[in-house]
């Protein structure tokens, strides 16, 4: 059996991330899996069953039901495109974080009506009933106030804006 | 040779928060309000979500056991798991064990009460999650530590949220007043076993996952007591004495839990979604 170089293993990689591109967070259906920053590796092993996939993602938060879903996508995408072998694991350290969101991500977010995480540069506070100053992604409006911690979903928090009055979820830096 | 000595502790931490995700889960629906409703559901499915991660990693460490080792821990097994023939799976520690094999903190298990019991609780709990799991974030179990690692930035939200909502009902009206103090009279005995030295410590330090009670409760004492400064409330001068939890010994409040949690797997064993 004739094995592939490590170099020719690279690009066969780099194959498979457009794929991922179109993988979407199934509760934030505008943001990819990679634009979320949850897969950490892509690795092609050649064996002598075949080419084998390994990838592996990190989950956002540690119930998030949406792993399941997001690893049976992987699956579906690349058996479309022929890739049968594929194994999914889950790798907890480093834990993620919002910061590995892509900035194209944090475009999407705000276009979709989601506020997305402060920036690196910015703490995110812990301080007891320290509010975080949001902007609101409808008008932009800096007066908002924090409903809840905890939104629809556990990486969203429930703000409300006081120029349009309009209630939205803020993406929380993690 | 790879040590395997902290698996009965490894449980222990799993317990303590798939037990409080299970009783916290009983306030969905039922929340004084639809965001706190939502917020203690978010902290439960994160609870769970730590459980599993934990009983995943206990599952794996008993696979790779050899049978000398596997002997020494076939006392916390679940007994209808040996008839699969199969290897360990985490929804078989999770939903499978009897009463006696559950280590988690007696705390965890009481009933939720109202909801100045179950805020209380849930503040006295992740402060002292949050040490906890710092501590474990040094220790020698490196699959260990990515999970204390993953499961601080939740506790975080969980601490900051809870001491929020301990001050409000300490510094609201007479009512919520006195529901928080009722519910410190009633937690209160129960945060003695949380800095308890057992046997799951001891066969843990032996596995290189040291842990310093004294550091832990020290540290807990300061956080709680600054929130407690806030809410306008005294830390009781009893002395707390209830315990057992860590060996398996548990209130009556246990069975009913299980038997509600454990319905599904034990009427329609290796049902999955
Ligand atoms: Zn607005």
């Amino acid at each position: 059996m004739n094995f592939l170089s490590h170099d020719i293993k690279a690009v066969d990689a780099a194959q498979i991330w457009p794929i991922l591109e179109e993988v979407k967070d199934p509760e934030v259906p505008v943001l990819s899996i990679i634009d979320l920053g949850i897969v950490r590796d892509v690795v092609l092993e050649n064996t002598e069953v075949g080419q084998t996939i390994r990838i592996v993602i990190t989950p956002t938060y540690s119930g998030c039901p949406a792993m399941e879903t997001i690893s049976m996508d992987i699956r579906l995408k690349l058996i479309e495109r022929g890739f049968r072998n594929v194994h999914i694991t889950q790798q907890l350290s480093p834990a993620w974080t919002t910061d590995w969101m892509s900035e194209r991500g944090k475009e999407k977010l705000k276009a979709f009506g989601i506020a997305p995480p402060h920036y690196k540069p910015q703490v995110c506070n812990m301080d007891l009933f320290s509010d975080e100053t949001i902007q609101c992604p409808r008008c932009n409006s800096y007066r908002t106030e924090l409903i809840s911690q905890f939104g629809s979903t556990a990486c969203k928090a429930l703000y409300r804006c006081n120029d349009c009055s309009e209630a939205f979820d803020y993406f929380k830096c993690h | 040779m790879a040590n395997y000595t902290h698996f009965s502790y490894l449980l222990h931490l799993a317990d303590n928060v798939l037990i409080l995700g299970q009783r916290n889960a009983e306030w969905t629906g039922h929340g004084p309000a639809l965001e706190q409703d939502i917020a203690l559901t978010n902290i439960s499915l994160d609870l769970v979500g730590q459980a599993r991660n934990l009983y995943a990693h206990a599952a794996a460490l008993y696979n790779e056991m050899d049978s000398g080792a596997k002997a020494l821990v076939d006392h916390l097994l679940p007994r209808p798991w040996k008839a699969f023939g199969r290897e360990l799976q985490e929804d078989d520690l999770a939903f499978l064990r009897d009463e006696r094999q559950y280590l988690n903190l007696l705390i965890t298990e009481l009933p939720k009460g109202d909801w100045a019991f179950t805020i209380l609780r849930q503040c006295f709990f992740s402060a002292y999650q949050k040490e906890l799991y710092n501590q474990l974030l040094q220790c020698n179990d490196y699959q260990l530590a990515g999970i204390a690692e993953k499961s601080l930035k939740e506790v975080a939200y969980h601490l900051r949220w809870s001491s929020e909502w301990v001050i409000r009902l300490g510094d609201g009206t007479d009512e919520s007043n006195r529901r928080i103090n009722n519910a410190m009279q009633e937690l209160w005995p129960f945060t003695g076993e949380l800095f308890t030295k057992t046997g799951l410590e001891t066969d843990a330090a032996q596995a290189g996952i040291v842990v310093h009670l004294q550091g832990i409760k020290d540290q807990w004492l300061q956080t709680v007591n600054a929130v407690f400064e806030q809410a306008g409330l005294t830390v009781p001068q009893t002395t707390p004495f209830q315990q057992g939890g860590k060996e398996g010994k548990h209130t009556e409040h246990m069975g009913y839990l299980l038997a509600e949690m454990q319905f599904l797997q034990r009427a329609y064993p290796n049902a999955a979604w």
